[in-house]
């Protein structure tokens, strides 16, 4: 399966194309870097396990150990509360991409923009036209996305992957912020 | 006001000034004026007209766009790549891009409801005459055309008053077409407008092809009672010949009915129809049956039950000819919008096309002749059923397990699913003879057809995911109310008090197209969730259809168990997708009727009172096509939100509010004239949602009001709280903003809410009486 198409075949954007990431320190590097990230879940991480665990606790130590405030959709912050984890905020998907393109928005606590905003766990396609919304229109905002698919319009994405190489990816990313 | 040529000549007349000889004199249009309202600011509105008023919403509700693509390529300068704030070589920016393409589909979608709605006036003219009254209710209904009255101020007594009415909405379409030319408009609002103007000219259009056919074809009158039909697959009688009709324009399929009773054949020949034709037909004869929504056209003719196919026009495979000749089924087109290069029979003599059909020498044709129609399709049905022997594509389950043991698992099935199913994996379980993983399929799949497409094996993908759900096709059977068409005046005097107060919780319309992410069930079970909590639930279009093919625990159906009435928990069905112009209608004649707020073009005026007062939701949870644009489009011009799944961003824009800018949320207070935070209700005009759980929570939000009482308030805050609690947990984190007084809080949740304001350092605000309209203002205080 190439590694770098659209996921969904038909959906091929234009020029600007996502990078992958092929190693967990691409993607590790990257939130390292940013100033202000932000976690968008969506309610598709309900279907998926990293390593034998549920995906959304995998998601919940990143967001701890690297301090990723996390924005959950859909019904998914029932799975949250359920594990005694608090998002940062309840907002729909199309809000608070909405608001990421808005360089004046000082962000959920008030304080600054935002800098990084990944995705994961959203429909293929409504994750494809957000990015592409992100893409064009908050030049200020890095996407990144921890779907076992390519979004080609994020700044960075993983590969089509298999979910056990995709799994071990994300383990690795985890584990690596860790250090 | 109507439209009449008159032609009178004179052969010979002599008078103190001159002397006539053959004089002949022709006046185009005559006035017979019947509305003693006075005439409003903006009758018949060009481009520009209402142009102030689309920037107050606007300026709301801004654009959030969402690119399908990031390059232009509608002219030879391109293709042009926009990212980011790159600019064409004609100048034009990505959001103007966007914006314009959003214009061009409600172009599309308002033209092609013009155009419905022309042919089908000139043909119910033609059998009827232009003098045909227009009879939408009887002496239930007085306000018979509410929108066309709003918009060109107008009021049609008869099918001829209609044309004129037309002549604008196909004016107006042509200028909103040639704005997006090359070279033509640059500013992205402004093309925002122009797609306002685009929806409200489309909902012109639909009101007079619904009136029109309601008054000339015997359709339910705005009745609460209308008839409950058979709807699914499994309602078909297979023994019969059965005839199909799908598309959207409905006269070959009333003339196949007048064939069939003329003849008495009704009860040997069944007629099944698919898409919003299914819903006219039962309207016109309620033993007629409904298969389903536009994505039941695969699995229906595949399946080898319809002995002729006739088509008329919009969503209707393009493939279907191809479809209809692997079953042996001869294809009847009779609309010259879609012709699929059959050849034109429509003057060849029946016994001759009839001949050609059942030999199997023609295997479809262009029939322009609707009567003629009528008379082929019954008597080809009838010849051809028992020499077809319902010939079926689907393979047997045998040959299913054979078809899936060629997969490779190369996956590009599922690349091609618009649903990202899991279809290989399925087709692997299927391999092994388990067809668990099909069937389950079958509830989600849209009936694209992508996945065949896609496959190297060529394997018939969707053939076999309808095969392995066999039995489910043979228990569909359902019902649906058929559509009612207009709400009566009588209905809106009873429940226009109650929903400007909130008291009833909101008007949920359930609209448009199948392209569900998970279904058709969702909508049901959405549908039937409002009407248990009393919302006024409508449904159109295939909307109507998902809405009734689910049963609940106690075996009925979303039709059955609640009233077909405009009232609170009831389910009204109004029909197809033109008749949506019924449910904008109602919102409008609450305006009108039920508060007296003058009609005659006074769009700005009404719209500013249904915008702040009307708590009412349009839902096209599987929007699809341009039409469903323009239709939203003219609900948003009219202040209505629309909410639509998640496929729905690829429309690319969304309408958004933000909901923490206080200042975006200014209104006029009409007693004082003081600018006051009207709150941040409804708080999007576009809006998509991710899942139905998320979609039903932000309907209920979506109908507050600044004008709600606070006893409405409270009634809709609590259903917003309570689905919010069961769907997404927890308060809505956002109850602060939408609580102005105490007593707008719930009672039975009056301990957390109050904790909850505590936290958010609220402070009341008193409810204004709302208008975004300085001119509303009753004293004169504003600048």
């Amino acid at each position: 399966m190439p590694m770098n198409e659209s996921w969904q075949t038909a959906e091929i954007p234009g020029p600007k194309k996502a990078s992958l990431i092929m190693k967990p320190d691409i993607a590790d590097a990257m939130i390292r870097r940013a100033k202000r990230p932000i976690m968008i879940v969506g309610h598709g991480i309900i279907e998926y396990d990293v390593e034998g665990r549920p995906l959304i606790d995998c998601l919940i130590d990143l967001s701890r150990k690297a301090k990723i405030p996390i924005v959950s959709s859909a019904s998914t912050n029932k799975e949250f509360l359920a594990r005694e984890f608090e998002p940062a905020a309840i907002m729909s998907a199309i809000d608070i991409s909405y608001r990421l393109t808005d360089p004046e928005w000082k962000g959920l606590d008030g304080k600054e923009s935002y800098d990084l905003a990944i995705f994961v766990g959203l429909p293929y396609s409504m994750e494809w036209t957000i990015l592409s919304g992100l893409k064009h229109f908050a030049p200020g905002v890095k996407t990144m996305t921890f779907d076992c698919v390519y979004q080609p319009n994020a700044s960075w994405s993983f590969p089509n992957s298999t979910i056990k190489d995709w799994a071990a990816s994300l383990k690795g990313i985890v584990e690596n912020l860790e250090d | 006001m109507g439209r009449k040529s008159v032609n009178f000549s004179i052969k010979e007349i002599n008078t103190d000034l001159a002397r006539f000889r053959d004089l002949n004199i022709t006046i185009g249009a005559i006035t017979r004026e019947q509305w003693d309202e006075p005439m409003g600011p903006t009758p018949f509105p060009s481009l520009t007209t209402l142009r102030p008023w689309d920037q107050r919403l606007l300026k709301r509700y801004k654009p959030f766009y969402l690119p399908f693509c990031d390059l232009c390529c509608m002219c030879t300068y391109g293709k042009c790549d926009l990212t980011g704030s790159k600019k064409g070589a004609c100048g034009i920016s990505m959001s103007a891009q966007q914006s314009r393409t959003v214009l061009l589909s409600a172009c599309i979608g308002a033209a092609t409801h013009i155009s419905h709605s022309r042919d089908l006036l000139t043909h119910l003219i033609a059998a009827s005459g232009r003098d045909c009254p227009i009879n939408v209710g009887g002496t239930g209904v007085e306000v018979e055309a509410p929108i066309t009255r709003l918009v060109c101020g107008i009021k049609p007594i008869t099918l001829g008053d209609l044309e004129p009415v037309l002549d604008y909405c196909e004016n107006q379409v042509t200028q909103l077409l040639a704005v997006t030319h090359t070279g033509q408009e640059g500013n992205n609002l402004d093309f925002e407008s122009k797609v306002f103007h685009a929806g409200m000219i489309d909902h012109v259009g639909m009101e007079v092809a619904d009136i029109a056919q309601v008054s000339a074809l015997g359709f339910p009158k705005a009745d609460a009672e209308a008839p409950l039909v058979d709807l699914g697959l499994g309602t078909v009688d297979t023994k019969k010949p059965v005839i199909l009709v799908i598309g959207h324009n409905v006269p070959p399929a009333t003339e196949i009915i007048d064939y069939l009773k003329e003849n008495d054949l009704f009860p040997e020949v069944e007629v099944t129809g698919i898409c919003c034709t299914a819903l006219d037909i039962t309207r016109y004869s309620p033993k007629a049956k409904i298969v389903g929504p536009i994505s039941w056209q695969l699995r229906y003719i595949r399946s080898g039950v319809p002995d002729v196919i006739v088509i008329d026009e919009q969503c209707i495979r393009t493939d279907t000819l191809f479809e209809a000749a692997r079953i042996n089924t001869p294809l009847i087109a009779t609309s010259e919008k879609n012709c699929l290069g059959l050849p034109d029979l429509t003057h060849e003599p029946v016994e001759s096309i009839i001949s050609g059909f059942v030999t199997g020498t023609v295997p479809g044709a262009l029939i322009l002749d609707p009567e003629k129609v009528g008379e082929v399709a019954v008597r080809v049905a009838i010849a051809m059923a028992p020499q077809r022997k319902k010939h079926s594509a689907l393979p047997t389950k045998h040959q299913l397990t054979e078809w899936a043991k060629k997969c490779t698992q190369c996956m590009l099935c599922r690349r091609a699913c618009p649903n990202d199913l899991p279809v290989a994996q399925a087709i692997r379980l299927a391999a092994s003879g388990n067809l668990s993983g099909l069937d389950e399929l079958y509830d989600d799949c849209l009936g694209c057809g992508r996945c065949e497409s896609a496959c190297k094996q060529k394997i018939p993908v969707h053939s076999l995911i309808v095969t392995a759900a066999d039995k489910k096709t043979r228990e569909e059977t359902f019902c649906l109310r058929s559509g009612r068409g207009a709400i009566q005046d009588t209905e809106i005097r009873k429940v226009g008090g109650p929903i400007v107060l909130g008291e009833i919780p909101g008007i949920v319309a359930f609209v448009g197209c199948a392209n569900y992410p998970k279904g058709s069930r969702e909508v049901a079970e959405m549908c039937m969730e409002f009407a248990r909590r009393r919302y006024i639930v409508c449904t159109s279009g295939c909307s109507a259809m998902s809405a009734g093919m689910y049963r609940d625990e106690e075996g009925k159906t979303a039709y059955e168990r609640y009233s077909g009435a405009f009232e609170a928990g009831g389910i009204v069905n109004v029909g197809s997708c033109v008749a949506n112009a019924h449910i904008a209608g109602a919102a409008i004649k609450i305006a009108s009727v039920f508060a007296k707020r003058p009609l005659r073009g006074n769009y700005e005026e009404i719209a500013d009172y249904v915008y702040n007062r009307v708590g009412a939701v349009g839902v096209a949870w599987g929007a699809m096509s341009q039409k469903a644009a323009a239709i939203a489009a003219g609900f948003w011009r009219l202040g209505i939100p629309v909410v639509v799944g998640p496929h729905g961003t690829k429309y690319r824009r969304m309408l958004l509010g933000r909901a923490d800018k206080e200042a975006d949320w200014l209104v006029y207070d009409a007693r004082t004239g003081e600018q006051v935070n009207g709150g941040p209700v409804p708080e999007h005009l576009f809006f998509a949602a991710e899942t139905k759980e998320e979609a039903m929570v932000m309907i209920a939000k979506l109908t507050m009001r600044p004008n709600d009482t606070s006893k409405g308030r409270a009634n809709k805050l609590a259903n917003y709280i309570d689905l919010h609690k069961r769907l997404i947990g927890g308060i809505p984190p956002d109850v602060y903003r939408l609580v102005r007084t105490p007593a707008d809080i719930p009672l039975t949740m009056k301990d957390e809410i109050q904790v909850h304001l505590a936290e958010h350092d609220w402070k009341e605000a008193t409810i204004p009486d709302p208008t975004l309209l300085s001119r509303m203002v009753h004293s004169r205080k504003v600048a």
